[in-house]
């Protein structure tokens, strides 16, 4: 089996009596973008800057690319790019100095870096505005800018925190789609920060959820809905009285079933038969016009998560 | 030395001569004012680096630098540029050195065009038509050195304070602080000198005097500088 690219044993970062990072044991493998998800102040950021070697963990140790983050941390950070929470750039600087900056930086001869600049720009439809002042660019502009740069001198892993955050959704979603692009053009691996589901679940072939700076779950997100939830149906209709759904629940196939604007939604233990509980539901004097079945989405197990975890 | 290098080019690029023609306006401003404004006033005093000629020629390089070195980490701290260039390969030492030399640099050289410009100027003002150089040559090296040590002074205490300082505004009114308090120290130390012992000195004495203790001022401050510029320290603060 491959040598994870990431490798956490009970890392735990505190500040004061604030478990930032509370005993973190994590393997991400080369090659896939890996989701970490969490609410705010859950202690992803606080991870990256573990990895990155920023930070010295309390407890715990951990490897990046084979490096320690201890004592191997300038090599971590020579080898993987970095968009933070902000995006850093310099706003005085034109885009093409910026990259050149990070080239220069990186080591990169001129001429690499020229056409670097080119490849990268041209690919993100910003080449013709590349000597403009950063300044002047919208803030889905500066982002894609921010995420060239992170990938600017072909490193193998890449830590993007929450790059889509504070976006509204249509630029989201076409920053989103030029970070699938380039991730898959470039073959690098992704540790990608995130709260945003739809983002995760459409970028990430690994997921690991933490709250409160405990890692809650870690797998792929097929493998957390069927941990975590099992089948839903949706129902559609009238007439869906207490009695109804009290008969409902005490059904072997349902595990759980509420009520929402005429709206039944059932939670159902297995791949179970829909006819026999429409069937009950029509004798017990229930109108229904539409069936729904679907899967628990990503939203669904990390909401789930969250209360099993306040409990 | 590559990464010193780098951040230079970043420096110039990012800090001096950000936003075009009118970044120009404040050098050629100083240069304005210590190369024509000043000697043309002074005349034959300027050439002769008197006591106030100094004093006027150290100062203008040092207000130039505090002016905008609170900018050196605050302001990246501020724009949210210095964590992701802590995440890169670069070396604390390589960012700190680079900003040091760039805005040192910069003070420095303004001063030395001032006096290349003075030279020329305070020969004008005189109008006798014959053409003097400045009249003591140990005086003129002082003066270079002199420069070149206030300049590092600033720079040093700048970034030193404005890595303490969460903002800019923050940090160069601290400098303002730090400048009252040193010219107040060095008054006070001026005065607790016997008059005795100060006029048996001669004027290039007491400024090989000011030299040594500008010297170890400036090492002791950029010493300080290097042992508190830590990415650890810099990413939680």
């Amino acid at each position: 089996m491959p040598e994870p690219i990431i490798r956490t044993e009970h890392l735990s970062r505190f500040f004061g009596t604030v478990k930032a990072v509370d005993d973190l044991s994590l393997e991400v493998p080369a090659g896939i973008v890996f989701g970490f998800l969490g609410p705010n102040g859950a202690g992803k950021t606080t991870t990256i800057h573990l990895l990155l070697g920023l930070l010295e963990p309390t407890q715990g140790q951990a490897s990046v690319l084979g490096f320690d983050t201890r004592t191997q941390a300038d090599a971590i950070r020579a080898h993987s790019g970095a968009l933070l929470e902000f995006s850093g750039l310099y706003e005085r600087m034109s885009a093409q100095d910026n990259l050149d900056l990070y080239g220069r930086i990186y080591q990169m001869p001129a001429p690499a870096r020229q056409a670097r600049i080119k490849e990268l720009l041209t690919h993100l439809e910003l080449w013709e505005r590349r000597q403009d002042q950063v300044s002047t660019w919208s803030r889905g502009m500066k982002q894609k800018l921010a995420v060239a740069r992170a990938l600017f001198h072909h490193p193998p892993l890449v830590f993007l925190d929450e790059p889509t955050a504070g976006f509204d959704p249509v630029a989201a979603a076409a920053l989103r789609n030029d970070l699938a692009s380039l991730v898959a053009r470039e073959g690098v691996t992704v540790f990608l920060n995130t709260h945003n589901l739809t983002e995760a679940e459409k970028l990430c072939a690994q997921v690991g959820v933490i709250r409160q700076g405990k890692l809650v779950t870690v797998g792929a997100p097929d493998e957390l809905r069927a941990r975590t939830g099992g089948p839903q149906a949706e129902i559609v209709g009238r007439g869906f009285t207490e009695q109804i759904l009290t008969t409902l629940r005490e059904q072997p196939e349902v595990a759980h079933a509420d009520l929402h604007n005429s709206h039944l939604l059932l939670e159902l233990r297995g791949e179970s038969e829909m006819g026999p509980l429409v069937s009950l539901l029509v004798h017990a004097g229930a109108e229904v016009e539409e069936v729904r079945r679907g899967k628990a989405s990503l939203e669904d197990v990390f909401l789930t998560l969250m209360e099993e975890e306040q409990r | 030395m590559n990464d010193i290098w780098t951040m230079i080019w970043k420096e110039t690029k990012d800090s001096l001569f950000q936003g075009g023609r009118s970044a120009l306006i404040r050098p050629l401003l100083l240069i304005g004012i210590l190369g024509i404004g000043f000697p043309w006033r002074f005349g034959l005093q300027w050439l002769a680096l008197t006591p106030v000629v100094m004093v006027l020629f150290l100062y203008i390089p040092y207000i130039t630098i505090i002016s905008f070195v609170g900018d050196a980490i605050a302001g990246e701290r501020e724009r949210h540029t210095l964590e992701t260039l802590l995440a890169s390969r670069i070396s604390d030492r390589a960012i700190l050195l680079g900003k040091i030399i760039v805005t040192a640099s910069y003070a420095w050289g303004t001063a030395l065009i001032g006096l290349l410009l003075g030279l020329i100027v305070a020969n004008l003002s005189k109008g006798q038509g014959s053409w003097e150089f400045y009249t003591h040559v140990d005086l003129l090296l002082e003066a270079l050195a002199l420069s070149l040590l206030t300049s590092l002074l600033g720079v040093s205490g700048g970034v030193l304070i404005s890595l303490r300082s969460a903002t800019v505004r923050q940090a160069q009114q601290m400098l303002i602080v730090a400048t009252l308090v040193l010219v107040g120290g060095g008054f006070l130390a001026l005065k607790a000198v016997p008059a005795q012992a100060i006029s048996s000195l001669s004027i290039s004495q007491i400024w090989l005097i000011a030299m040594a203790v500008l010297a170890v001022l400036d090492a002791i401050l950029l010493g300080v500088s290097l042992v508190s510029f830590q990415r650890s320290r810099l990413i939680l603060s």
